[in-house]
């Protein structure tokens, strides 16, 4: 009979039709309310088709989804650094970044001109950026990474798209929240949740202390360490925990400028 | 079908044999290349189509693959440092013969192989309008992505684009003395554009475009048809903003009353420099950009410039090839892509045929399960960015698991394993048998389908047709098979072809192309079981390796297609960090060259369909 291929077509889409409203009625309004019935009917087992009421509701990115970056700033409640930024401008993002969108100033130290770890100024074209992630990938520091909110809409590409520092900086404590498993992962790289300077300035720390208990830690780390970073070390090791603070990102510091060395060495070396 | 005149003690089957034979008969017209990391030979332009020919006929390679142009300024010999790539293949399997000719750069011209291979015209096109090589010979050698009157030709090394910056990057001004500035700002409206000084401006503002109309009969004439029956002949644009174009692309037709006497796509709305701005970019930079071609199928994309980068890496000494886990998540990738597409572009086709959205609703449901396990593994649904040099970029996760941040938002958690199995082992198979039922057999599909839009083999393998129109024309020619990549030669699968060649054949091996899909994805997922924990990256991540001199060619069987790159590294002596040559062997772009031939002789309406069933992405057509 011709048209019986039609009719067993449209058999099918009112099979479709049903199926949609066999499993409304199944589930009735927890539709609506429960969350493990949003899952079931999102997964691979659900029947018939199931709509997504956004902007009412929205499907929640999973923990990789990338958008826009952001850069990672110590919690504003952390008690040694609060608010520190854990970018050390070191530039690796910016030379990862495929469309060429990050903008980095090196700080640098107003009385010697040497640079210090933690960018003057951050800019992110968010018109420009791709969304593809690489700055997050290769950052040495976990310091900036890719954000969830997809929602950056706006009546005027000319004066709200070029995001700075400011805009940019989001508490360590969101992306544990956004993303805890990666987050997790990371800590167990870095060996602890602190920024990797803060780990290594600990674990040094705590090598000399259970080295020498105190007396002659200078002349062991002076073997080692920097000189000028190892004068105000011994002094500040019998001041109390107020030149702890001090102390430590002076070290810090230090530390980053190696580290920024060895990397124009490197780049050198990789462009020569 | 192939070795007529094979002669006596030559294996001619070997490229190598080939190679030398063609020395052996054209002895001072064929030389080797002996550029460190090149391979193929180089042919004197005066003799390249008796080359071609004897390439064609006698040993057997009937399927030019590619064929684009090389700008070696600056490094080859000042009179032939033009060079125009030919990648031959035979249609029954094998790796490419590759022939170059070369040319100076101030006067370039080489014949064309228009006759030999038709499938080089639109890439001989391609070459004329980005690199400027004349291509004598050519019957109609005019630009294909750019607009007439375009001043330069902007592949070439000493062409500058509007906001040009440097040369490569990454650019100087970021880091670290990055002071934000917009191009745009620098370069206000109206500067960043160059004109010809012999064009007439007023040109401009001319709607006629005779180019494209010559040759085509522009206006309205009555004829006298034998039942005394008026029939008008006129010109029907169709496109560059046409539903059924799916995108920016035009079509030219002339039509005999309803009936299409010729047809000329003109493309390069979408077109952005796609290789220009490769070859600023370095290796890895060029990853997400490929994304962007054929964005339906990212992942496929992806794997396609990574095999290619990986060839060039493997010459160097320090190489480590992808390790076992990172191929199968690969091909697991790849598989999955295959079926997004297919479920797409049938969709899409049955769209074009009237079925309004429906059937592409049912497809797209189905299609939004593969990109959540893309968008949770990955981090995008469609531009995946996911292959790395030597592996992937993470492990698939533990679980599909999503965290509430905005305000309403719903959160879904799944075992990736189980969802994984459950799509490809139940959900997958019962859409295809349910679509089956719900489209085979209706009569309205098949009456528009059946005998429409035909390609013959023959033709399908001169035009390079490549992908499911190729196989639907009833050519068993699938790259995973006749040049196998990653771990498929360990993998049991079938290759569908069709018999007729028309657009219901095509459908037709879309849906079987899906079912051998799934086989192979249930050959991935206990291989996936197995090696859970093992490393999917060889070596150490590196952003900018340094990429030994040379060429390569690498090629993937894409959804639409083979999807081809050709990577040369060449100028500095140790490696390179960008890529000399970057260009991409489009399936869609080249696919297009058959289309005014399968739409000969058919109304306007079967047009819609002739594409749809091509399965054209203007991103990768225009790039």
């Amino acid at each position: 009979m011709y048209g019986r291929g039609i009719l067993k077509g449209l058999g099918v889409t009112l099979k479709h039709f049903f199926d949609t409203y066999i499993d409304d009625l199944r589930y009735g309004m927890r539709k609506y309310t429960t969350q493990d019935n949003f899952n079931t009917r999102q997964g691979p087992k659900a029947q018939g088709a199931f709509t997504v009421q956004y902007p009412d509701e929205k499907l929640a990115v999973p923990e990789r989804f990338r958008f826009v970056p952001f850069l990672v700033v110590e919690d504003h409640d952390h008690p040694d650094r609060p608010g520190h930024d854990w970018c050390t401008s070191c530039g690796i993002c910016a030379k990862v970044c495929p469309p060429q969108c990050i903008w980095i100033v090196r700080g640098e130290d107003p009385n010697t001109g040497r640079p210090i770890p933690e960018p003057e100024a951050f800019y992110i074209d968010i018109d420009i950026c791709m969304n593809c992630g690489y700055c997050a990938e290769f950052c040495p520091f976990d310091a900036i990474k890719m954000d969830h909110d997809y929602e950056m809409a706006s009546y005027d590409r000319t004066s709200s798209h070029i995001h700075d520092k400011q805009r940019l900086s989001k508490e360590f404590k969101y992306w544990r929240s956004i993303a805890p498993t990666t987050a997790y992962e990371e800590m167990q790289a870095r060996g602890g949740w602190e920024h990797t300077d803060v780990l290594k300035e600990r674990k040094k720390a705590e090598r000399a202390a259970a080295k020498n208990g105190g007396a002659k830690g200078a002349a062991a780390k002076g073997s080692a360490g920097k000189k000028d970073a190892d004068k105000k070390e011994s002094r500040s090791e019998t001041d109390a925990e107020a030149a702890k603070a001090e102390r430590m990102a002076k070290r810090e510091a230090a530390l980053a400028r190696k580290r920024e060395r060895e990397a124009a060495e490197k780049k050198d070396k990789g462009e020569g | 079908m192939t070795d007529q005149i094979v002669p006596e003690g030559v294996d001619v089957n070997s490229i190598e044999g080939a190679i030398s034979y063609l020395k052996e008969k054209y002895p001072d017209a064929v030389s080797d290349d002996t550029r460190e990391g090149y391979g193929g030979v180089i042919v004197d332009p005066r003799h390249l189509v008796d080359v071609a020919l004897t390439v064609r006929d006698e040993l057997g390679f009937d399927y030019l693959s590619s064929a684009t142009a090389v700008d070696y300024m600056g490094i080859g010999e000042p009179d032939s440092d033009m060079e125009m790539v030919y990648h031959a293949y035979r249609i029954s399997g094998g790796s490419a013969l590759v022939l170059k000719a070369q040319t100076p750069r101030d006067n370039p011209e080489i014949p064309s192989l228009v006759d030999v291979w038709p499938g080089a015209d639109f890439q001989e096109r391609e070459a004329y309008d980005l690199m400027g090589i004349r291509f004598p010979g050519h019957p109609n050698l005019k630009r294909i992505l750019l607009w007439e009157g375009f001043d330069g030709y902007p592949l070439r090394k000493d062409w500058k684009e509007a906001y040009y910056e440097e040369d490569h990057k990454p650019f100087s001004s970021r880091w670290p003395g990055g002071h934000v500035f917009r191009a745009e700002e620098r370069n206000p409206y109206g500067k960043n554009v160059r004109y010809p000084a012999d064009l007439d401006l007023s040109r401009l503002s001319d709607v006629s475009e005779e180019s494209i109309y010559s040759g085509l009969g522009l206006g309205v004439d009555v004829q006298e048809l034998d039942h005394s029956i008026h029939t008008d002949r006129l010109v029907v644009n169709m496109g560059p903003h046409h539903p059924s174009t799916h995108g920016v692309f035009r079509m030219v037709i002339t039509l005999d009353g309803e009936t299409i006497e010729t047809l000329e796509p003109v493309m390069g709305y979408l077109h952005r420099n796609h290789e220009k701005i490769g070859e600023r970019n370095t290796y890895l930079h060029n990853m997400p950009f490929t994304d962007r071609l054929d964005y339906i199928s990212s992942m496929g994309n992806n794997l396609g410039y990574a095999l290619a980068v990986e060839q060039l890496l493997s010459l160097g000494a320090r190489y480590n090839p992808p390790t076992y886990r990172a191929e199968v998540i690969r091909v697991l990738m790849a598989e999955l892509t295959r079926i997004v597409n297919h479920l797409w572009s049938i969709g899409f086709l049955l769209n074009d045929l009237g079925a309004f959205f429906t059937p592409m609703l049912y497809a797209n449901n189905e299609r939004e399960k593969i990109l959540d396990f893309f968008e949770a593994t990955a981090g995008s649904r469609l531009m995946c960015n996911y292959m790395r040099f030597g592996g992937v970029f993470k492990d698939i996760p533990e679980r599909l698991h999503s965290v509430a941040n905005l305000i309403n938002d719903r959160v879904r958690d799944f075992d990736t394993m189980e969802f994984l199995t459950d799509i490809i082992n139940e959900r997958l198979p019962r859409f295809l048998d349910e679509y089956e039922r719900y489209l085979n057999d209706n009569e309205i599909v098949q009456t528009r389908c059946i005998g429409v839009g035909v390609l013959p083999p023959e033709m399908a393998v001169a035009y390079s047709a490549a992908g499911p129109l190729l196989r639907a024309s009833g050519v068993p020619y699938d790259v995973r098979r006749a040049d196998p990549y990653s771990i498929y030669p360990e993998l049991d699968f079938d290759i569908p072809i069709g018999v007729n060649g028309d657009i219901y054949d095509r459908f037709m091996v879309r849906m079987l192309e899906m079912r051998e899909s799934l086989r192979i994805l249930r050959q991935i997922l206990p291989r996936l079981e197995a090696t859970k924990g093992e490393a999917i990256l060889a070596g150490n991540p590196v952003h900018t390796p340094r990429v030994p001199l040379g060429e390569s060619y690498g090629r993937v069987e894409n959804p639409k297609g083979e999807l081809g790159f050709y990577v040369v590294s060449a100028g500095e002596g140790k490696g390179t960090q960008n890529p000399w040559r970057y260009h991409v062997r489009a399936p869609s772009f080249i696919n297009l060259t058959a289309l005014g031939e399968m739409s000969r002789g058919h109304k306007v309406a079967d047009v819609v369909t002739v594409l749809g069933s091509i399965d054209i992405v203007l991103g990768e057509t225009d790039r």
